[in-house]
């Protein structure tokens, strides 16, 4: 009975430390109730696990007008590239062609190819190759570019992707199965890309 | 009678030049008091048992030490990794939010632990929250199956739910955790099981006293389509457009394995952290507790060796009396 009282004062202190978190945003959640109440059911003898939505950053609400500066986010599994970085504009690499983005952008969700990536802020442009991944553009101008690796542009070896390139073509002439002529090709795809961005 | 006591006597010096008892030691190592009867009537009592404890006390502190610094590093090496990591599944909840009750009739519980024992309580947290998360969402029609990950929750696991297993990995961290690797695991994951939802329950890292049991829920391209047009929390998803590919349900699917992938790798980064975190403070907590035995075992040492001084001199001293008068 002690511990039923002890859940149900935790949920108010919950929502009071997300009340003390928001300042000028909405209200951001930091547990699913309906989930917290479900397992004090199940399992009244043991707290509810956390959920992200306790370790998540808010997001600021679609603002009425367009922003000026878009956010981004560009992420990988080693690091977090950018965060909340405002530029003017970003060029993602997305699997039907480059796509710029701009602030006040229409919210989109679109896979990557192996490609450039180039970060627009004021005068200067920062250039990463990444290999794919995907990019969320939020309607608040937010957009977070995730992908699994990137290298900026002037760390690429020019001759060791020539003889990549080579490599993967040769392999895919030779190669039997339909899983390696698969594995060819998407060498092939990466190291023209790579070509392509050292070059253009 | 005086022939006794002097054998007494000359028996008595034995022990005081060297510290070995010379009569055989009937020692029983449980037994905390040391008194033994010689084939006289002879006493002596025995520090020898005392002093073998206190050396493998002594010992077990040092190894605990060791194994403590041993931790330390591997934490330090593991936590930059991981606080990298962080920003990863952030994008995905922002995207998708987060829905912990969403009903579904088929759940995979992929449970993270680790391989190595002595880590303190987090393998046992994490098996009881799988457990939990299984009453949770069984009912008719529900089922929840359960992909481990680590010997311990193996262990634990098997003994009640064997039936519900689906897929067991382990020797995870032979090689320093790489996404590559964490990759072809979430692939065989995928192919082997069919989930409607799934939920990674791990102990996240807060700091090197406190980790968070916390289970994160991905949902299949199927359910975030019915969620979005049920409307809730993923209603404007649809306001979304999706570019590129030709359906949207293979980008949905797409996303959803690559949101798998990273949620995962972040997962068991934590986990590793929090093992090796919870190991320092186990080892702490044993190399503290063998120090207090150590101090009790040297006090019992002393008092025992003070003990049988006394005893000794009593003796001698009644025996001298007794040869005078």
């Amino acid at each position: 009975m002690l511990r039923r009282a002890m859940g149900l004062l935790a949920r108010p202190v919950a929502a009071a430390r997300a009340r003390s978190f928001s300042t000028d945003l909405p209200a951001a959640q930091t547990a699913d109730s309906t989930f917290v109440e479900a397992w004090n059911k199940v399992m009244p003898n043991m707290d509810p696990p956390k959920t992200p939505l306790s370790f998540m950053q808010p997001r600021p609400a679609t603002p009425s007008s367009i922003p000026s500066k878009l956010t981004v986010n560009f992420v990988l599994p080693y690091a977090s590239e950018l965060t909340t970085k405002e530029v003017d504009m970003v060029i993602v690499p997305a699997t039907t062609g480059q796509m710029g983005v701009l602030p006040g952008h229409v919210a989109t969700i679109t896979e990557l190819k192996p490609g450039v990536l180039s970060v627009h802020k004021g005068n200067e442009t920062t250039k990463y190759f990444i290999s794919s991944g995907f990019v969320f553009i939020h309607a608040n101008s937010f957009a977070d570019i995730i992908a699994v690796e990137a290298v900026p542009l002037d760390q690429i070896d020019a001759n060791l992707v020539q003889k990549g390139l080579a490599e993967f073509t040769q392999k895919l002439s030779s190669a039997t199965t339909d899983l390696e002529k698969a594995e060819a090709q998407i060498g092939i795809d990466v190291h023209s890309a790579l070509n392509s961005a050292l070059t253009g | 009678m005086a022939m006794a006591a002097l054998r007494r006597e000359g028996r008595r010096f034995a022990p005081l030049i060297s510290p070995r008892p010379i009569t055989a030691v009937r020692s029983s190592p449980i037994a905390p008091s040391h008194e033994d009867e010689g084939p006289i009537g002879v006493r002596y009592i025995s520090t020898q048992v005392v002093r073998n404890r206190m050396k493998s006390v002594k010992n077990i502190q040092k190894i605990t030490k060791a194994m403590k610094m041993v931790a330390a590093s591997k934490l330090r090496a593991v936590q930059s990794k991981t606080e990298n990591s962080r920003g990863l599944w952030q994008p995905f909840t922002a995207l998708l939010g987060d829905l912990p009750s969403v009903d579904v009739k088929k759940s995979v519980v992929v449970t993270i632990s680790s391989d190595k024992g002595l880590c303190g309580g987090i393998n046992s947290t994490s098996v009881k929250i799988s457990k939990g998360i299984h009453k949770l969402n069984s009912g008719p029609e529900k089922e929840t199956k359960y992909v481990i990950l680590g010997e311990k929750a193996k262990a634990q696991l098997i003994r009640d739910s064997k039936k519900d297993i689906e897929l067991i990995i382990t020797d995870l961290q032979k090689n320093p955790l790489n996404y590559t690797q964490v990759s072809v695991l979430a692939d065989e994951i995928l192919k082997n099981v069919e989930f409607d939802a799934l939920r990674i329950v791990f102990n996240k890292f807060q700091s090197v006293v406190s980790f968070v049991p916390t289970v994160s829920t991905i949902l299949s391209p199927e359910i975030v389509e019915r969620e979005a047009e049920s409307g809730g929390k993923l209603g404007d998803l649809d306001n979304y457009e999706v570019e590129g590919g030709e359906t949207k349900g293979e980008i949905l699917q797409n996303l959803a394995e690559f949101q798998f992938s990273c949620v995962m790798f972040n997962a068991v980064l934590e986990n590793a952290c929090s093992e090796q975190g919870a190991r320092m403070s186990a080892m702490d907590s044993s190399s503290r507790n063998a120090g207090d035995m150590l101090d009790r075992l040297t006090l019992t040492y002393n008092r025992t060796r003070q003990a049988s001084i006394t005893t000794e001199l009593i003796e001698i001293i009644s025996g001298a009396s007794a040869l005078e008068g």
